[in-house]
C-alpha cells in the first residue's frame, strides 16, 4: 500500500510483441566467413571522428591502430582483420541518408592475423586511470547504441564519486537478442567486465538489470556474481523503453537525472552488458573492439541468428549469410524496431553502435496510412518522458515550432512509444524528429545571419577607414605640395 | 542490393488498434442496450432509430464532399454511425421523424464538420444536439412512452408504426408519462414527500431499463455491461466513468443521508436518467475529454456534480446533457494546468534540483 | 417620449466614452518605438536587394508601413520571419512559405583569372584570393547575393545549392497523405 503513494519509478512505456524466441534460443554464430573488404568509417562514436594514422597500401595486423582519436570525447579505430589497406575516402554512412562519410577500405588477406597483444592477469593491481586509458586505447564505446566513448564515462565516474554503477541488461527492443545471448553464453567474463569497470571509476557497488522476459540470462548472470557480494542482479518489468538510461536509473535507485545533467552528477554510471564484455577482452588480453555480436532478425530472414562479425561488414553479407529474402523485405532496419534507422540500402557497412539488423516485411511494419487525430491521448500515456505528444505535433504541423519546443520538444528521447500506439498511424517520433532538425538549422540561420552582420560590418568599418587613410594622403599630398609651392616662393623672393 | 529510398523514423512497428476498431468496438458495446430499447418501445423506436444514424451518415458524406475530398474513407471510421447512433439512444423513443433529421444536421454539421471534422470538435456532437433539441423542441422531447415491448399486444404494427413516426403521436392511442426523474420533480412542486411519490417506483426494474425514459439510455444493466466491457478491452479508461459515478452517487448519499424525503437516493440517480450512457459513453469521447489521468479525473467529478446539481435543484429534471457540454467546454483549462510532469522536471517545467 | 429619452441618453453615453477615449489616447499614449530601426536590424544589411527593395533600410521601412509581408526576406527565411511577425505582431502563416534553396558560390578553377573583381564586391568578404591567384569562396561566410557573379568577367563564378552531409542533413517534414483519388 506504501509503494501505491511512493512516487511512481515507471512511467509511460508499451508493451510490444517481443519476437525474440527465433534468436533469444538459438547460440551465437561464431562461423561468419570473413568478407574480403571491410569498410571502416572513421567516426563510429559521439564525438570527434577519429583521424587515420595509416596510408593506402600499408599492410596491416588484426587489432592494429587504423585511426587515432583526436581531442577529448573521441575513440580510436582498429583494424577487424588483418590486410591491406586499399582507400580511404568516402563510402555510404550507416545512416538514413546513406551520405557519403569518410571510412578506410580493407582488404583482408585470409589470415586473420591479431597483432602482439599484451595479457593482464591481474588487473586490480593496476592504478584505476590506467584501465580508462586501455579502455579508451582499445575503442570501446557504449555497445547499447549511444555509443559514447566507454573511458570518458569512466574517467567522469572517478571524478563524480559513483556510489552505483548500473550494467543495462534490459535489451528493451523488440527482435534483438545479441545483449540476452551475450548474458548466456559469456557470463562469468561479462562480471569480470564489471569487476574491471568498478574498479575503475572506483565504486564500491554495481546492479546488473534485466528484463523478466530473460529468465536464463538472468540466471546465468546471478550464479557469476554469486562470488561477488559488490554485485547484485536484478529483474526489472518487461516494458519498453525499460532500457532507456534515465528510466532505469529511476527504476533502480529512486533518483531522477535532472534535465540537462549527466547520470553522473547525481553518483550514478550506466553502462551496457556489451560494453562489459569488452572491457574484460581489452583488459584482460589486450584485444582492442574489432567485432560485435548483432542480432539479424525480421520476418524476411529465413536464417535468424545472433552472429559476431568484424566491424566494417557490409550489411548485403551479412544478409546474404543469414539467408534474407529480398523479395520480401520491406525495410531494413539498423537496431531496433523502435528507435532504428531504416535504411536505404544494404551497401552500409555494420559499425561498434549495430546491435542488430532487420529485415521486416510488409506485414510487420506498421499501417502508414495517417488518419486526423482523435485526441486519444494514448500517446501521452505511453510518453516515458511525460510529454504530450498529440499538442506538439498540431503544432509541428502548423510549423509553430516555438510553441513546440515550449511543450517539452526537447525533452523528446525519439523512444517511438507515441508513434507505436497511434491509432490514427500518425508518425509522431517523424514530426519530432523535423522539429528538432528544424530548430537547430534556424539557431544556426540565425547564428549565420549575426556572422554576416559582423562581416559586414567589419568591411564597412576597413573601407572606411581605407577610406579616411586615402584623404588622409590626399590631404597630406596637398600640403606636401602647398609647403613646396611656398618654399619655392619664398626662395624666388630670397633670390 | 535492395534499395529502399524514402527515409522512414521509428517506430517501425505498430500496436494493431485502430481508429476504425476502437469505433466499433464502442458501436458493439452499444448493440445490448440499443437492442433492449428497440424491444421495449417497438418499431417506431426501429423507425426514428434507422433515420437517425442515416441522417447522421448522410450529413457526413454531404459536409465531406462538400469540402472536395471523397467521403467514403471518412464515412468507414466509424465515426457518424456512432455519433448518429449516440443521438438516437438518447431521443424519445416515438418521437418523429423529423427529430431524428434535425438532430442528426445539429450533431454533424453544427457539432463537429463546422469545427473542422474528426478530432477538432469542442462539444461532444451527439449532447450538443440533443441539448439542442431539448431547448428549441421541449415538447417532442419530454414525451415519453410506456414500455411497450414488440410482439405484445399493446405495441403497434409496423403501418401503425409509419403513422406515429410520419404523423406524429398523437394519431396512436398510446400511454404516455414522466420519466421517474421527472415525475419526481413535478411532485416536488405540489411539496409531496419521496416516500408517496415512490409508491410505485421498483429499484430493480429500472435498473434493467423496464421503465419509461429515451430509447437506449433506460437499461442501466445493459449500459453498465457494455461500458465495462469497453475498459477491459481497453478502448476507455475507468478514471471518467468511476469518478462521474462516485460524484452522483457520492453527493446522493450524503444528501439522501441527511433528508430522505427530499433527496433521491443514490440507487435511484445512477439507475435512472442518461446517466450511465453519459458516463461510459458520452463524457469518455476522446476528442472532448482531457489527456491525463489526473484531468480525466477531475472532468468526471465535475460532470458528476454538475449532474447532481441539476437534477436537485435545477429547472431541468435531467442534467447530463448539459453537464456534459458545461465540462467539455472546461476541457481546454483542464489541459492547460494539468499536465504531465516531464522526466527531469517538476511541475512547472523547471529542472529538477541536483540533490546533495 | 421614451423614444427621446433613448435618443439623448444613448447620445450623452457615447459622447462621454468618447471624451473618455479622447483623454486616455492623450495621456496613457505609449511611444511608439523607432520601429524601423529595429527591423533594420532584424534584416541581414547586406543590401542583396533580392526583396525587390533597394536595400535593406527601404524594405524595413516597408515592412513598418505594412507593404512587404514578414516572409519577404529570402536570405532570412523563415527563422527571420518569425522574428519579424513576432516584433510586428503579425500573425505568421509559414505553411505557404518555402524555405528559400539557399545557394552559395563556387569558383570554376579552370576559368578563374584572379583579376580580383569578385572580392572587391563581396559584402561578407566571402572570397579569397590574390592578383593573378585563383580565388576561392568560404562557403559558410558566403550569403548568395550573387553580387559576384555579376562582375565575373569570365562566368568562373556560378551558384550551387549547399551540399548536403550528414552534418546538415535533416528529416523531412511529414507530408499529409492524400486521400485516394477516386471519389467514393
Amino acid at each position: 500500500m506504501l509503494s501505491f503513494f511512493s512516487k511512481p519509478r515507471i512511467q509511460g512505456g508499451i508493451h510490444a510483441e517481443g519476437h525474440k524466441a527465433a534468436t533469444a534460443t538459438q547460440p551465437i554464430v561464431y562461423t561468419f566467413p570473413l568478407p574480403e573488404k571491410l569498410y571502416i568509417p572513421l567516426q563510429q562514436h559521439v564525438g570527434k571522428p577519429a583521424e587515420p594514422l595509416i596510408r593506402v597500401g600499408d599492410k596491416v595486423l588484426k587489432g592494429q591502430l587504423l585511426a587515432y582519436s583526436q581531442g577529448l570525447i573521441s575513440a580510436p579505430v582498429h583494424a577487424p582483420s588483418s590486410g591491406i589497406i586499399l582507400d580511404v575516402n568516402d563510402y555510404p554512412a550507416p545512416h538514413p541518408s546513406a551520405l557519403p562519410i569518410r571510412m578506410i577500405v580493407l582488404e583482408t588477406d585470409g589470415k586473420d592475423e591479431w597483432i602482439d597483444t599484451q595479457t593482464i592477469t591481474d588487473p586490480f593491481q593496476l592504478p584505476p586511470e590506467d584501465i580508462s586509458l586501455r579502455v579508451g586505447a582499445a575503442g570501446i564505446v557504449g555497445l547499447g547504441g549511444a555509443t559514447f566513448p566507454t573511458a570518458v564515462k569512466l574517467n567522469m565516474g572517478r571524478e563524480n564519486h559513483i556510489d552505483i554503477l548500473i550494467i543495462n541488461g534490459a535489451e528493451c527492443e523488440p527482435y534483438l537478442s545479441c545483449d540476452d545471448r551475450l548474458m548466456q553464453e559469456r557470463a562469468e567474463q561479462i562480471i569480470d567486465g564489471v569487476r574491471i569497470m568498478l574498479h575503475g571509476m572506483d565504486t564500491k557497488n554495481a546492479v546488473v538489470a534485466i528484463e523478466d522476459n530473460k529468465p536464463l540470462a538472468f540466471k546465468a548472470m546471478q550464479t557469476a556474481a554469486l562470488p561477488y557480494p559488490q554485485i547484485k542482479v536484478m529483474q526489472i518489468p518487461t516494458r519498453y523503453p525499460m532500457g532507456w538510461d534515465r528510466q532505469l536509473i529511476r527504476f533502480v535507485t529512486g533518483r531522477e537525472v535532472p534535465v540537462g545533467c549527466r547520470s553522473s552528477e547525481i553518483g550514478v554510471t550506466i553502462h551496457n552488458v556489451g560494453t562489459a564484455h569488452a572491457v574484460h577482452k581489452a583488459i584482460r588480453y589486450g584485444q582492442p573492439l574489432v567485432a560485435r555480436v548483432i542480432t539479424v532478425s525480421g520476418g524476411a530472414v529465413n536464417r535468424p541468428m545472433n552472429v559476431e562479425v568484424p566491424l566494417g561488414t557490409l550489411i548485403a553479407e551479412l544478409f546474404a549469410f543469414c539467408q534474407v529474402d529480398a523479395e520480401n523485405t520491406a525495410r531494413i532496419i539498423m537496431g531496433g524496431p523502435m528507435m532504428g534507422d531504416a535504411l536505404p540500402h544494404t551497401g552500409l557497412p555494420t559499425v561498434k553502435a549495430t546491435s542488430g539488423i532487420l529485415a521486416l516485411t510488409q506485414d510487420e511494419l506498421k499501417n502508414t496510412d495517417e488518419q486526423a487525430c482523435i485526441r486519444c491521448a494514448r500517446c501521452v500515456s505511453v510518453c516515458p518522458a511525460g510529454l504530450r505528444p498529440l499538442d506538439m505535433a498540431n503544432n509541428i504541423r502548423i510549423n509553430q515550432l516555438d510553441a513546440a519546443v515550449d511543450l517539452g520538444l526537447k525533452d523528446c528521447i525519439s523512444c517511438g512509444c507515441c508513434s507505436f500506439i497511434c491509432p490514427s498511424n500518425i508518425p509522431l517520433v517523424q514530426y519530432f524528429k523535423y522539429a528538432s532538425g528544424e530548430v537547430a538549422a534556424r539557431q544556426q540561420a540565425q547564428h549565420k545571419s549575426e556572422q554576416t552582420k559582423r562581416l559586414i560590418d567589419a568591411r564597412n568599418a576597413r573601407m572606411e577607414r581605407i577610406a579616411q587613410q586615402q584623404l588622409e594622403e590626399e590631404q597630406a599630398r596637398i600640403a606636401a605640395k602647398l609647403e613646396r609651392e611656398r618654399l619655392k616662393a619664398e626662395q624666388e623672393v630670397s633670390a | 542490393m535492395i534499395v529502399h529510398k524514402k527515409p522512414t523514423s521509428g517506430a517501425h512497428i505498430g500496436a494493431k488498434v485502430t481508429v476504425n476498431h476502437i469505433m466499433w468496438q464502442v458501436v458493439l458495446a452499444l448493440v445490448p442496450a440499443t437492442a433492449f430499447g428497440l424491444w421495449c418501445f417497438g418499431w417506431p423506436a426501429l423507425n426514428l432509430f434507422v433515420i437517425t444514424v442515416a441522417s447522421a451518415l448522410f450529413f457526413e458524406a454531404f459536409c465531406i464532399r462538400l469540402k472536395g475530398k471523397p467521403a467514403k474513407p471518412v464515412l468507414m471510421d466509424g465515426s457518424a454511425l456512432l455519433t448518429g447512433w449516440l443521438l438516437a439512444m438518447t431521443l424519445p423513443p416515438w418521437a418523429p421523424w423529423w427529430i431524428g433529421v434535425v438532430g442528426a444536421g445539429l450533431a454533424i454539421i453544427l457539432g463537429k464538420q463546422v469545427y473542422g471534422g474528426l478530432g477538432q470538435n469542442l462539444f461532444n456532437p451527439a449532447m450538443l444536439a440533443r441539448v439542442a433539441l431539448l431547448i428549441s423542441f421541449p415538447i417532442e422531447m419530454t414525451s415519453w412512452i410506456d414500455v411497450s415491448p414488440l410482439f405484445f399486444s399493446q405495441s403497434p404494427g409496423l403501418v401503425d408504426s409509419w403513422r406515429i413516426t410520419f404523423e406524429g403521436m398523437a394519431s396512436f392511442d398510446a400511454a404516455t408519462g414522466a420519466t421517474t426523474l421527472g415525475y419526481i420533480k413535478t411532485e416536488f412542486s405540489q411539496n409531496h414527500l419521496l416516500s408517496e411519490i415512490l409508491k410505485d417506483y421498483s429499484g430493480f426494474l429500472n435498473f434493467i431499463g423496464w421503465t419509461r425514459g429515451s430509447l437506449g439510455e433506460t437499461s442501466t444493466l445493459l449500459l453498465l455491461i457494455g461500458g465495462i466491457w469497453l475498459i477491459k478491452q481497453g478502448i476507455i479508461d475507468w478514471y471518467i466513468p468511476g469518478s462521474l459515478l462516485l460524484t452522483v452517487a457520492l453527493l446522493a448519499a450524503g444528501f439522501h443521508a441527511i433528508d430522505s424525503q427530499h433527496y433521491v437516493s443514490p440507487l435511484l440517480h445512477l439507475s435512472s436518467g442518461g446517466l450511465m450512457c453519459v458516463a461510459f459513453f458520452i463524457a469518455t469521447d476522446y476528442v472532448t475529454s482531457p489527456n491525463t489521468k489526473l484531468g480525466q479525473l477531475v472532468f468526471g467529478g465535475g460532470c458528476g456534480l454538475l449532474i447532481f446539481v441539476i437534477r436537485t435543484w435545477g429547472a431541468y429534471p435531467e442534467g447530463s446533457g448539459f453537464a456534459g457540454l458545461l465540462m467539455n467546454a472546461a476541457t481546454p483549462l483542464i489541459d492547460y494546468y494539468i499536465r504531465p510532469r516531464i522526466y527531469g522536471r517538476d511541475r512547472q517545467g523547471k529542472p529538477l534540483e541536483i540533490p546533495k | 417620449m421614451y423614444v427621446l429619452s433613448a435618443i439623448i441618453s444613448l447620445t450623452l453615453l457615447g459622447l462621454f466614452l468618447g471624451l473618455l477615449l479622447g483623454i486616455a489616447a492623450k495621456y496613457l499614449k505609449v511611444e511608439s518605438s523607432p520601429i524601423v530601426d529595429e527591423l533594420e536590424a532584424l534584416l541581414p544589411g547586406s543590401q542583396c536587394g533580392q526583396c525587390g527593395f533597394p536595400g535593406c533600410r527601404p524594405a524595413a521601412e516597408a515592412l513598418a508601413e505594412g507593404k512587404a509581408a514578414a516572409t519577404m526576406c529570402p536570405p532570412g527565411g523563415s527563422a527571420l520571419a518569425e522574428q519579424i511577425a513576432a516584433l510586428l505582431g503579425l500573425d505568421l502563416d509559414l505553411t505557404e512559405v518555402k524555405e528559400p534553396e539557399l545557394l552559395v558560390a563556387r569558383v570554376s578553377e579552370a576559368t578563374c583569372t584572379g583579376c580580383t573583381r569578385c572580392f572587391k564586391v563581396c559584402p561578407t568578404d566571402a572570397i579569397v584570393g590574390a592578383p593573378k591567384q585563383i580565388h576561392a569562396v568560404v562557403a559558410d561566410a558566403c550569403i548568395g547575393c550573387k553580387k559576384c557573379v555579376d562582375v565575373c568577367p569570365t562566368e568562373c563564378l556560378q551558384m550551387h545549392p549547399i551540399e548536403v552531409t550528414l552534418r546538415n542533413w535533416r528529416w523531412a517534414k511529414p507530408v499529409l497523405p492524400e486521400m485516394s483519388n477516386s471519389l467514393c
